[in-house]
């Protein structure tokens, strides 16, 4: 059964990519990519990546789509018919599909629960990282504190994309004398809703920050989705109000904040004689050690995620203010 | 204390520094605050090279969770040696950039400037001192975003198209990278160099891990700028910065020919890659083809800059050309290259950068009567060209004199000529420049340029004389690369050896030889 | 027949991953462009977190009376993978825009003759 549903999604996933290739309407490209997205997640459910289904949804489906429609808005909705040839990148294409094909051929097969990354690394992770870590979610111990210094990079990786689309776009204050009608107020029924719905996206956010350790989530997700809290805001209720409840300037310092916070608990870890970002030397107790290291270092992630995120959608949202919605 | 922190150091100090100058912003505690890092970061990257040259191997568990579960970070003479350069190169070019960046950068930018330089530096340190597959590929994206932002900061437009072409395909690059290692991690279950390098061996031969080697070869292929694959590079390196081209063009694939050779070298072993992928002489056709058509099309530019750059995706065709003749003198002569083109290079655009800074244009025709009107600029750019066209007495001449000698010490008599022959086109692109200069009058209105600012002469003329100094003096040079290239072809033929010897004691022996430790060993 | 079982996954996985790479190269629309190497990328992850399935296992989080878990590592590479991949995302839309302001189109034969050849 769960082979079949597997299938399914792939052959839909199969049919979406195969669609966008031939449309030229880009607004609709976009649309089919959050599908794509979508999908994805599902697929990764099917496949028990959860954690990975959850990440994939917020920030595929949900931060990359608003990007990509904010640019669309800026750049224009159709594609132009193309001039040159596709036969090069079709050779290019189907050789390398080749290449992949051939590297499949004696791959471990699918599922197989002897597969050669079970055997080795992993076993540790499943069997003693209850105990060494103490946490519930492997995922998580894995990702905060085995390989906590991906998440690091990971961090800053986030923290790189800020500064890209602050020094390319910018935040554009609006001037003094422009006409403050913005967002779209006048749907009544968006007004309404949105009232009750971004402070339950708030919640949401924090219980997956906090929840993480027990259950899918952790900062990146509980970022991105309190970020997508207050782009909902920035939507209905104007950018103008949104920078006066969350300026760009106190988002810098946060997204700033966040990175110094992730890096501070490594230099504690040193200061206190262990290595840099070893937890167990943060409390009497190693396992409580690893608890704060985590709980902190998730923190410093969601907190630069989230300001990282508003930032670059206020940097595309105050490109071009558009007060004509109706 | 702090000495047993030194290997994450050169990563944590920029990664630290870049937020806090985010916070401070454009002002002169910003450019201080970098410079001070910098230089620390070059200190500690001087100790641990001596450290690695009179005790072994660094290995650094970060975490406190032994590898392979946990990430380690693994020095060598190899990666400390490109890393000296590469903090050296920053520093010299931050020194540089204060006034540099003046004439080329709106104001509100600079401070984000040095937030993305510190940012790249950090991701470059990570790059090379990281011992863990996919670490690595999270550094690379750093440094990478933060390579496009530094790009995309000058003033004229086509720098945006060139940045944009640059993000494509280098996010092909490391897509591509990141499949190869997938495809090692689902054969091997590890992530760990040392740990992967030990169970690829245990496979006589598989397709999937030679397509994973494959993908990986080409997604660094992209990175480094090696012919065909180099289309991004002329146009991002002549619209970029001034300050920006000089660090990029010294560092950034200079590490991603690190990256090469950790690969070969340490990962997969280069009997594998070379005897078995015949790779060898898949590279050796392609770096002679670099060479040539690059250097050629060097000699046919207009703009300064342009002409460097295709010097430079050339030069690169030196260093591969010395890893494909797969001799202990070929590697000591491609990690000599590193760091010797990194010093003629930096040297160059800073040059290149004074003339724009003064002049507004690289075209050749700005340049006309230069030696004149800034003749200190024109002497270093005058010295630094002798460099790469390998005159003796500059580092450009120790370069090519090991990859000559490495070429006849496999008969490759061809090949060393063609080496050879490369030197004479590069005599004509920087003849060019040096005829403009010197043999020209200026144009008229020009009569009132000067020279520039000692904050940009002073770490151009560093450069310079360090060129001449290492190109008299190469004891220090010689001995890490020959150090560095002996280690790496140790690990490699003890990975055959292991292959072997898996569960003998002579196993524990070459290991203990070779710098691998025992906890690699199951 | 149960060779192909094994491997479907990983063909149709390859599949999508060369759609995305065709539009990446072939596209003339640079957002178009970006969209592409999305789906290239989001394919890769698939790729990895497949490897990672154990049949009959489910979620690598502990539950009471649950002994077969599916692989955590691969989840933990793919989450760093996505916000790589949104990151770069970013910051290639805003290159988009730029160029959108400077040359007033973002269709690459456009701007291409509108600059000097390099």
């Amino acid at each position: 059964m769960a082979e079949f549903i597997d299938l399914v999604l792939l052959a839909m996933l199969a049919i979406t990519a195969l669609r966008i290739i031939f449309l030229k309407d880009l607004f609709a490209v976009v649309m089919l990519f959050g599908i794509y997205s979508f999908l994805s997640a599902l697929i990764f459910v099917s496949l028990d990546a959860v954690d990975v289904a959850f990440t994939e949804a917020s920030v595929g489906a949900g931060i990359s789509t608003v990007l990509m429609l904010g640019t669309l808005a800026l750049t224009g909705r159709t594609e132009k018919e193309n001039q040159h040839s596709s036969l090069l990148p079709l050779v290019v294409v189907v050789v390398t599909g080749a290449a992949l094909i051939y590297g499949t051929l004696d791959m471990p097969p699918f599922g197989a629960a002897d597969n050669p990354i079970h055997e080795h690394v992993a076993p540790r992770y499943i069997e003693e990282s209850p105990k060494e870590v103490g946490l519930p979610n492997m995922v998580t111990s894995v990702l905060a504190s085995y390989r906590g210094f991906d998440t690091m990079g990971e961090t800053v990786v986030v923290f790189s994309a800020a500064i890209g689309v602050l020094s390319l776009l910018g935040v554009r204050r609006r001037k003094e004398n422009e006409s403050a009608e913005s967002g779209l107020m006048e749907h009544r029924v968006l007004h309404v809703i949105a009232k009750l719905v971004i402070p339950m996206i708030i919640l949401f956010a924090l219980y997956v920050q906090f929840h993480g350790d027990f259950g899918p989530g952790g900062g990146f997700q509980a970022g991105v989705i309190a970020a997508a809290a207050f782009i909902l805001y920035s939507l209905v209720f104007g950018l103008p109000r949104a920078f006066a409840v969350v300026s760009p300037t106190v988002l810098r310092y946060l997204a700033a904040f966040g990175v110094l916070l992730y890096a501070g608990v490594g230099v504690v870890s040193m200061l206190k004689g262990g290595h840099f970002l070893d937890y167990n030397v943060l409390a009497a107790n190693p396992i409580s050690g690893q608890h704060y290291g985590i709980i902190i270092i998730e923190l410093g992630v969601g907190i630069t995620v989230f300001a990282v995120m508003l930032s670059i959608f206020y940097a595309f949202g105050s490109q071009a203010e558009r007060s004509d919605i109706k | 204390m702090l000495e047993q922190h030194l290997a994450v150091l050169p990563i944590l100090l920029p990664l630290m520094a870049a937020p806090i100058v985010l916070i401070l912003g454009r002002n002169a505690l910003s450019w201080g605050l970098a410079i001070l890092v910098s230089g620390l970061a070059c200190f500690v990257a001087w100790q641990l090279l001596a450290a690695t040259l009179s005790d072994g191997v660094i290995r650094y568990a970060v975490g406190g969770w032994a590898p392979p579960w946990g990430i380690e970070m693994r020095i060598d003479t190899a990666n400390a040696f490109v890393l000296l350069a590469v903090t050296a190169i920053s520093t010299f070019v931050l020194l540089y950039s204060k006034e540099s960046i003046k004439k080329e950068m709106d104001e509100s930018q600079h401070g984000l400037f040095y937030t993305a330089y510190l940012l790249c530096l950090a991701g470059l340190s990570g790059i090379l001192i990281t011992g863990d597959a996919f670490n690595l590929f999270v550094f690379l994206e750093i440094s990478s975003l933060a390579t496009y932002t530094l790009v995309s900061l000058a003033r004229d437009r086509r720098c945006l198209t060139a940045t944009f072409r640059y993000l494509v395909m280098g996010t092909i690059g490391a897509t591509f990278i990141l499949i190869g290692v997938g495809m090692l991690y689902m054969k091997t279950g590890t992530l760990n160099m040392l740990d992967l390098a030990e169970r690829i061996h245990a496979y006589d031969s598989s397709r999937t891990i030679n397509t994973g080697l494959a993908f990986i070869m080409v997604g660094v292929s992209i990175k480094l700028a090696l012919f065909p694959l180099h289309a991004w590079l002329p146009a991002a390196y002549t619209h970029a910065p001034s300050a920006v081209t000089a660090f990029l063009a010294s560092t950034a694939t200079k590490v991603a020919v690190y990256v090469m050779i950790r690969f070969i070298f340490t990962v997969f072993g280069a009997e594998h890659v070379f005897e078995d992928m015949s790779m060898d002489w898949i590279l050796m056709v392609l770096a002679i083809v670099a060479i040539f058509k690059c250097s050629y099309m060097a000699t046919v530019q207009s703009n300064v800059k342009t002409v460097l750059a295709y010097s430079s995706v050339a030069q690169i065709g030196y260093m591969v050309l010395g890893i494909s003749l797969v001799s202990a003198t070929g590697l000591m002569a491609s990690l000599i290259h590193i760091f010797n083109h990194a010093l003629m290079k930096g040297a160059l655009f800073m040059a290149v950068g004074a003339v724009f800074y003064r002049m507004g244009s690289v075209d050749i025709k700005a340049f006309r009567g230069l030696g004149r009107l800034m003749p200190w600029t024109m002497a270093a750019f005058t010295l630094a060209g002798l460099s790469i066209i390998g005159v003796p007495l500059t580092v450009g001449f120790v370069s090519k004199w090991y990859l000559v000698t490495a070429a006849l010490e496999q008969n490759h008599w061809v090949v060393a000529g063609l080496v050879l022959a490369g030197s004479l086109l590069a005599v004509v692109y920087i003849g060019r420049v040096l005829e403009a200069a010197y043999f020209q009058q200026p144009d008229e209105g020009q009569a009132d340029v000067k020279e520039v600012p000692l904050t940009m002469l002073i770490p151009m003329w560093l450069l310079v004389l360090a060129n001449v100094y290492f190109g008299v003096d190469t004891s220090l040079t010689s001995e890490a690369a020959k150090h560095a290239s002996d280690l790496l072809f140790q690990n490699s033929d003890a990975i055959s050896a292991l292959m072997d010897s898996l569960h003998g004691p002579t196993a524990q022996a070459v290991s203990e030889t070779s710098g691998l430790t025992g906890e690699v060993l199951q | 027949m149960n060779h192909v079982l094994d491997y479907y996954n990983y063909w149709i996985v390859v599949f999508l991953m060369m759609s995305g790479f065709y539009i990446v190269i072939s596209a003339n629309n640079l957002v178009k462009k970006i969209v592409g190497l999305n789906i290239f990328q989001t394919s890769v992850f698939m790729l990895y977190i497949s490897m990672g399935k154990v049949s009959g296992g489910t979620a690598p989080i502990v539950v009471e009376g649950v002994t077969q878990y599916s692989n955590p590592l691969p989840h933990v590479l793919i989450l760093t993978a996505i916000v790589v991949g949104v990151a770069t995302t970013a910051v290639g839309l805003s290159l988009i825009v730029r160029i959108k302001r400077a040359y007033g189109t973002v269709e690459e034969n456009e701007f291409e003759n509108k600059d000097d050849a390099i």
